[in-house]
């Protein structure tokens, strides 16, 4: 199987106490955030948004090369949320590094918003693709990685996709075509949360095993415990050093995740997909994060 | 007289217009050798994207590299342009104000010998919905060089549909174009056509010279726009004559037809007839068998024209 299914190295740079701290503080602040602002709507993606939300903290607090008062920087690193309903989480991250004023999420959804459910790059300040039909992310994410190289800008593309949304045959077209043209700048990352709207995946199409599937398709594949941001970045390290030295295949990072993670009321939960709660349940979940 | 394949017109603007303008890529599906745009690729092989016979990432990579500034072309058969990669055209594109231009080849009967499967007589009528998108079908060479380039220029998605066959030729070199804007072939008051693509518009036109011959004077409009329609030109000609016949390689229901009743409905300017496909799926043979058969011709617009100028003339 020589040339397929290489596994990444096993660790980048471990994290130093302190910024561990900083990236688990970080991660608490867009938890906070995210509750609140779909608590003070009463509804919303809250699962998916939660099990995200330390691969957040890791890219928007130390990975990422941004500028959040310039969004459209010619040199950022893109980011492609394909799971587009996690958009709450991602707006959060996005006002806490003050691409807009945190009273904005207090907006979410509400006629005339500039944060949509589903992500929307004509919006809503640094977000670069605008997604939401499930499936489609991962395919735009090889795009702009394509034009960026043919422009000559060394800049890395994420995308997020969800274990779910890997339903989706476009997922794989996209894989194969990713490995086909060498887009080894472009890291995807998979949140699997193992739940989908009307289920486990594994009850309802059973995805597993990703890692062998992505490694089967040529990518350089890792996977970690998502809610932990050491091993998150580390495996971020990795796949950035996969891209500098230039080994021509696209990263896949799969997260272990909790759908709901973090809000005792909602975590795990099966129905926590689109699910209905009070500004108070909120208020309570975000004093037990302390 | 035909000249060059329609297709070799395509590829050729491609490269002429990708030397100066950086943001020109070509994308394929695995039909570059169809769509021609092997000349694209031996110019400049980093700007073409073969994606192989995926549609849906086709639209999906090429929404990508449009958010970079890009301007993509990308090419499949009309039938899978429209129909097995519309959500990804309608979100990933257009929903997402990217200026993505999305090249449906083999219009209608031009399928021919690749039959019902891959015959889209229903097309325009899918990207009639996307709101804000420019839907062209240039009926000759020139036109396309035109509209080719002005999609280029667009900052916004658009859809072309593309007859890669050589036609004769409609127009005379340097003809202006745009989006939005059909052309007025001749002058008549006693009906108006309006026919779109490189069969039906000369069709058109041999039916107007045949009516002619029998004392009947039609106007020909040339539509070359689906959406927006050329409201403005196709008005003033309908209540000149009182009365219009479309004319569309493509089913009525939902194209150039129902664009046109849509218009007319509204503003009770002219009777209508549509001329094209009815309730039927494609089917494969010569596209002259097929045109014939589906009465996409000029003697099915003579026969229609006819009735309908009685109808005008009734009490």
């Amino acid at each position: 199987m020589k040339g397929l299914g290489d596994a990444m190295p096993a660790a980048g740079r471990a994290l130093d106490a302190d910024e561990r701290v900083r990236l688990e503080n970080a991660a608490r602040e867009i938890r906070k955030r995210t509750i609140d602002a779909i608590g003070y709507l009463g509804v919303g993606h809250i699962g998916g948004s939660l099990s995200i939300v330390e691969l957040l903290s890791v890219l928007y607090f130390k990975q990422m090369r941004i500028d959040p008062s310039n969004p459209r920087m010619d040199s950022r690193d893109r980011l492609v949320l394909s799971k587009g309903h996690a958009g709450p989480a991602l707006y959060s991250t996005l006002a806490l590094k003050g691409y807009f004023p945190l009273e904005w999420l207090h907006t979410l959804n509400k006629g005339g918003t500039n944060l949509p459910s589903h992500c929307d790059r004509n919006k809503t300040p640094g977000i670069d693709m605008t997604t939401g039909s499930l499936g489609q992310g991962l395919s735009a994410a090889c795009g702009i990685a394509l034009a960026n190289r043919i422009d000559g800008r060394n800049v890395i593309t994420y995308a997020i996709i969800g274990d779910g949304e890997s339903d989706e045959g476009q997922v794989w077209e996209a894989a194969m075509f990713a490995r086909h043209h060498r887009l080894d700048h472009l890291i995807a990352c998979t949140d699997c949360n193992k739940m989908q709207i009307d289920g486990m995946t594994s009850a309802i199409l059973d995805v597993e095993a990703l890692q062998d599937k992505w490694a089967a398709f040529g990518w350089l594949v890792s996977r970690v415990d998502g809610h932990d941001v050491g091993a998150v970045s580390a495996a971020v390290d990795a796949a950035r050093a996969s891209a500098e030295e230039g080994t021509g295949k696209p990263s896949m990072i799969i997260l272990d995740t909790i759908k709901g993670k973090g809000a005792a009321f909602c975590e795990g939960l099966i129905t926590n997909h689109n699910m209905t709660f009070d500004y108070d349940t909120a208020k309570k979940a975000i004093a037990e994060l302390g | 007289m035909a000249g060059k394949e329609m297709r070799t017109v395509y590829a050729e603007t491609l490269v002429r217009l990708a030397a100066d303008d950086p943001r020109i890529v070509v994308l394929e599906a695995d039909l570059m050798r169809a769509t021609g745009t092997g000349l694209f690729k031996d110019a400049y092989p980093e700007r073409m994207i073969n994606v192989g016979v995926a549609e849906a990432n086709l639209l999906g990579v090429a929404a990508g590299l449009a958010a970079e500034g890009k301007h993509p072309f990308a090419a499949t058969f009309g039938c899978f342009a429209s129909r097995r990669a519309f959500d990804q055209f309608f979100i990933s594109c257009a929903y997402a104000k990217l200026p993505v231009t999305l090249v449906g080849t083999d219009p209608g009967v031009s399928a021919a010998y690749n039959g019902g499967t891959h015959m889209p007589f229903e097309d325009i009528g899918i990207m009639r919905t996307v709101p804000a998108l420019d839907i062209v079908e240039p009926s000759d060479a020139v036109s396309l060089e035109a509209f080719v380039m002005a999609l280029a220029a667009s900052p916004r998605a658009g859809y072309m549909r593309l007859h890669r066959k050589a036609v004769d030729p409609i127009y005379a070199k340097g003809e202006s174009f745009a989006l939005g804007k059909g052309k007025l072939l001749r002058e008549g008051e006693d009906l108006l056509i309006v026919a779109l693509g490189a069969i039906m518009v000369p069709a058109a036109l041999e039916a107007a010279a045949r009516l002619a011959a029998e004392g009947i004077n039609a106007a020909v409009i040339d539509a070359l726009c689906a959406k927006p329609l050329d409201a403005e030109l196709i008005l003033s000609w309908a209540k000149k004559t009182g009365a219009v016949l479309t004319a569309e390689n493509h089913q009525i229901a939902g194209g150039l037809g129902s664009a046109v009743a849509e218009l007319l409905a509204e503003t009770g300017a002219a009777l209508l007839t549509r001329v094209g496909v009815v309730e039927a799926f494609g089917e494969v043979g010569t596209q002259d068998y097929l045109a014939a058969h589906f009465g996409l011709n000029a003697e099915t617009i003579v026969e229609r024209a006819k009735a309908l100028v009685r109808r005008r003339k009734q009490p």
